[in-house]
């Protein structure tokens, strides 16, 4: 749930600079069912816990046109039932058994998840794989349940200012690409989803060859898989599961300018987005230097480039930084963003902003900030072994975005392998102002005028 | 999302009933006691500090300074200024966060073992002989103000204020702890040295510690990193009790969806209550999607994304309160419902389905909140401020499974407070205004 209440600077970015890595090669079991399904068991034996998790390689950019928030509605429906496990009671039996339950949808994927002692995998399983093939749905349950994500809407988006420029950013970003369309849909479109069209989403996605089976926790990966033999298993895949073949973005020749203005924009603030590559399958170099540009750019609020520059010598700014996510089916952006110090404004920061990524150019890549930040990500490789939940959403994200399991495993040796050279060469690139967009947010009565 | 995402309120109460959690009390050779999990199968501590008290030990005129200390640890101490020290801390690849509430400063820390001890030395500089350099004040109080100003038009904030105001006074839990535009403004670097010397003393420490790490290594570390820290600090602040006078204010603000926040008295920990509150609470409105709320409010009426309430425990003030966003055209519809629900719930009780689903929920979900030596150290530290024996975790679902359909009958009956239900209303909601 994003909140704006802890600092402004979350929510005008894609997201923060992270610096991810993936778990050792040796915890991680991998296989295929006969039915196309895929499996990946990443073992963690310290506390008798689990998580179960099916993601779908169906996200709210495969939408029909017309049709957006669809992904995201059945994914609440699915909690509705089957004959096997009718009114709602999938969520109750989890809970009857100390578990936790939850879904989430996004532009590429719609994963569902448990986690529960580790004695109780087989209750779930079943469970979910009877949901992957035998939902029903009554009308009801789809009229109130659409009141519901109405309000899902209203409660994220439309109460927040920052959360409805960002929609008006990434509609402005593409100019064909699905990604310009909001996941959680355009609340027209919302009203009048139907049965009928979740129903036709769920039988086009929801098969075992279109989805991904990630087993984390202490498990043994022989007898998760012969779980996985027992319940997906016996499921038959889909002929008809369509390409990925989202319409591509024409060349994009012109810079994007967006002012918006609202009565509740507290603190102007300046953002840009850039059109940038993502990880592709076995070719991830352009994005490992981009998350290092972002990490150089913004990523720590005392030693970053732009921190530096505008928080700190020029103080012309509160705060301000970059972000770059990596992991994408299609290209994502590279964003930064600046809130003006008061009194100053918005024209100034950008230009101050332009400065810096002019004299990252034009000076290269500071050695030492650079061996700090390899530094940082060798020392990630053993934090995020801690948490094998972000682990499993590492190879849940990866595979429905492309990747294969060599990538995400080759991952931490890529990011490794990036030179100073490379971020510059990947800067040069994709800090092109034809093919990004700049926001100015402003307070509805004390607006400037755009350049 | 399908599901609205519960504020972890509660997390005090977190603690793993696993056999493999082995809590060991440690006491330094120099007199500090820390409570230990060794942990060696990965190659990194985390370290939780607590000092009781946090910015409700902000002096009357000074709010504010309590959470400025706090946040300018970490720009710079001894001989390294604000970049000087970040650089440090991402050479030395080390994860260090300083951060306060009302009832506590607190500082996080996840160290490698190659490097413990050079982390500590950095650690302890910004403990002990933090600079607080005027260039960082001003800086970091810029970044305070642009909060406060984001806040005064946030629905959540407004509410959050609005209800803390209405419920407390002028007792610190009150008012913001980030202070006003005005008090932020005014605090120098004195008042910065007089805050942490009020907040960071010894006498109100608690240290958790998970990890790659024995306890001897452990007891001469916090010897090291803390040793030199001030013995006293000021004295705390007395109890508090919320005033709940029941009816409904609103806050008027232009916004597509009101928020809602409601609340009456709570049950302390202490209580021979608590138990039973504990799972009533879960059963009307805990994090699960079968509470009673969560189906009358979200799941027949579609009124809401999400709806949970909670006992919140503090160490001044108890309360039980509950929180949701609905359509400015439903909420009046909302809050005639969830009146409804505890008024129903106050005279009739549970069922004893309903108390045995909650019950295997609260035990069965016990073990699942060990997840990562981080979150257990943050779990162990909470339960030294909240007095819990270190073998509670043995314990705890024992006292879930003792609660009887009659405790919680009982306590519906003689705790729930509907005439006292009090609700903070932000928004334009159609046909409510204030009642009082």
């Amino acid at each position: 749930m994003l909140r704006l209440s802890c600092g402004l600077a979350l929510g005008l970015l894609a997201a923060p600079a992270a610096l991810s890595s993936a778990a050792f090669a040796d915890e991680v079991t991998t296989f295929t069912l006969d039915n196309g399904m895929q499996a990946v068991v990443i073992e963690d034996h310290r506390a008798p816990v689990v998580t179960h998790m099916v993601w779908y390689r169906a996200g709210s950019a495969d939408e029909r046109r017309g049709t957006s928030g669809i992904a995201h509605f059945l994914e609440h429906l699915m909690f509705k039932g089957t004959d096997a496990v009718p009114d709602g009671q999938f969520s109750q039996i989890v809970e009857a058994q100390g578990g936790y339950d939850n879904a989430f949808t996004s532009s590429d994927q719609t994963a569902y998840f448990q986690r529960l002692a580790a004695d109780r995998l087989e209750l779930v399983m079943r469970m979910e794989a009877d949901r992957m093939r035998n939902l029903t749905l009554t009308e009801e349950d789809v009229a109130t349940e659409r009141e519901v994500i109405l309000e899902e809407r209203a409660q994220r988006i439309d109460s927040s200012p920052e959360a409805l420029f960002s929609e008006q950013m990434d509609a402005a970003q593409y100019l064909n690409h699905p990604y310009g369309t909001p996941n959680i849909g355009w609340r027209a479109e919302m009203a009048a989803l139907s049965r009928q069209d979740a129903l036709d989403w769920y039988g086009l996605y929801y098969a075992p060859n279109n989805a991904i089976l990630i087993v984390a926790g202490d498990v043994d990966p022989a007898e998760v898989k012969a779980l996985a033999e027992k319940y997906y298993a016996p499921l038959a895949p889909s002929a008809g599961v369509p390409e990925r073949a989202r319409p591509a973005e024409p060349p994009q020749l012109a810079e994007r300018r967006l002012s918006f203005s609202d009565p509740n924009i507290a603190q102007p603030y300046v953002t840009r987005r850039y059109l940038a590559p993502e990880r592709d399958a076995g070719a991830q170099e352009e994005a490992a230097a981009l998350v290092f540009l972002a990490a150089l750019l913004g990523g720590n609020a005392q030693t970053s480039l732009l921190s530096r520059a505008l928080t700190f010598e020029q103080k012309i700014a509160v705060s301000a930084g970059a972000g770059y996510d990596a992991t994408s089916l299609d290209d994502t952006t590279f964003g930064l963003y600046a809130v003006p110090a008061p009194g100053v404004s918005l024209s100034t920061v950008e230009a101050a902003m332009d400065k810096v990524l002019d004299d990252l150019l034009k000076n290269g890549v500071d050695p030492a900030q650079f061996a700090r930040l390899k530094t940082q990500m060798k020392a990630e490789l053993i934090y995020r072994r801690d948490n094998v939940g972000d682990l499993a959403e590492d190879y849940g994200a990866a595979l429905t975005s492309g990747l294969t399991i060599a990538d995400v495993e080759a991952w931490p040796d890529v990011l490794q392998k990036v030179t100073a050279e490379d971020v510059i060469t990947v800067a040069r690139k994709v800090l092109d102002r034809r093919h990004a967009v700049t926001g100015w947010a402003m307070r509805t009565g004390a607006e400037e005028k755009l350049p | 999302m399908i599901r609205f995402l519960f504020a972890a309120v509660f997390s005090a109460l977190a603690l793993p009933a696993l056999a493999e959690v082995k809590i060991a009390e440690v006491t330094s050779p120099g007199g500090i006691k820390a409570w230990l999990v060794e942990e060696h199968g990965i190659p990194f501590t985390a370290l939780e500090l607590r000092f009781r008290g946090g910015t409700s030990l902000d002096a009357p005129d000074r709010r504010g300074a309590v959470m400025l200390m706090a946040a300018l640890l970490e720009e710079g101490a001894d001989g390294l200024d604000s970049k000087g020290f970040a650089e440090r801390r991402e050479e030395l690849a080390a994860r260090i966060g300083f951060d306060a509430n009302a009832d506590a400063v607190t500082v996080s820390v996840q160290m490698l073992t190659e490097n413990r001890d050079e982390v500590v030395k950095l650690l302890k500089s910004a403990l002990i002989n933090p600079r607080f350099d005027q260039d960082a004040i001003d800086r970091v109080k810029g970044q305070i103000q642009s909060i406060i100003q984001s806040q005064a038009t946030s629905p959540d904030d407004i509410g959050r204020e609005a209800m803390d105001a209405a419920l407390y006074g002028d007792h610190p839990y009150g008012s913001s702890d980030l202070g006003t535009a005005e008090s932020a403004a005014a605090l120098t670097r004195d008042d910065l040295l007089a805050a942490k010397a009020a907040t960071m003393a010894r006498d109100r420490l608690y240290v958790s510690v998970v990890g790659d790490i024995t306890g001897e290594e452990l007891g001469k570390l916090i010897d090291g990193l803390l040793g030199d820290l001030p013995a006293t600090g000021t004295p705390l602040p007395g109890p508090v009790t919320p005033a709940f006078a029941g009816g409904v204010t609103v806050v008027p603000f232009d916004t597509p969806q009101s928020v809602i926040l409601f609340g009456q008295p709570g049950v302390p920990w202490q209580d021979p209550d608590y138990y039973p509150a504990y799972v009533l609470n879960q059963i009307l409105g805990g994090g699960g999607f079968t509470a009673r709320l969560m189906t009358e409010v979200r799941e027949k009426r579609g009124l809401t994304y999400g709806v949970s309430t909670d006992l919140v425990n503090m160490d001044l003030a108890d309360s039980w309160q509950g929180s949701l966003a609905s359509s400015n055209e439903k909420a009046a519809e909302a809050v005639t419902v969830i009146r409804e629900v505890w008024a129903d719930v106050a005279a009739n009780g549970v069922t004893a389905e309903e108390l045995e689903a909650a019950k295997t929920y609260m035990t069965g979900s016990y073990p699942l909140r060990f997840d990562g030596n981080d979150n257990i150290a943050r779990i162990l530290v909470g339960m030294q401020m909240d007095g819990f024996p270190i073998d509670y975790p043995a314990h705890r679902n024992e006292k879930i499974e003792a609660v009887t359909l009659e405790d919680v009958k009982r306590v519906a009956r003689e705790r729930m407070k509907p005439d006292q239900l009090t609700f903070t209303i932000v928004g334009r909601p159609a046909g409510l205004g204030s009642t009082n």
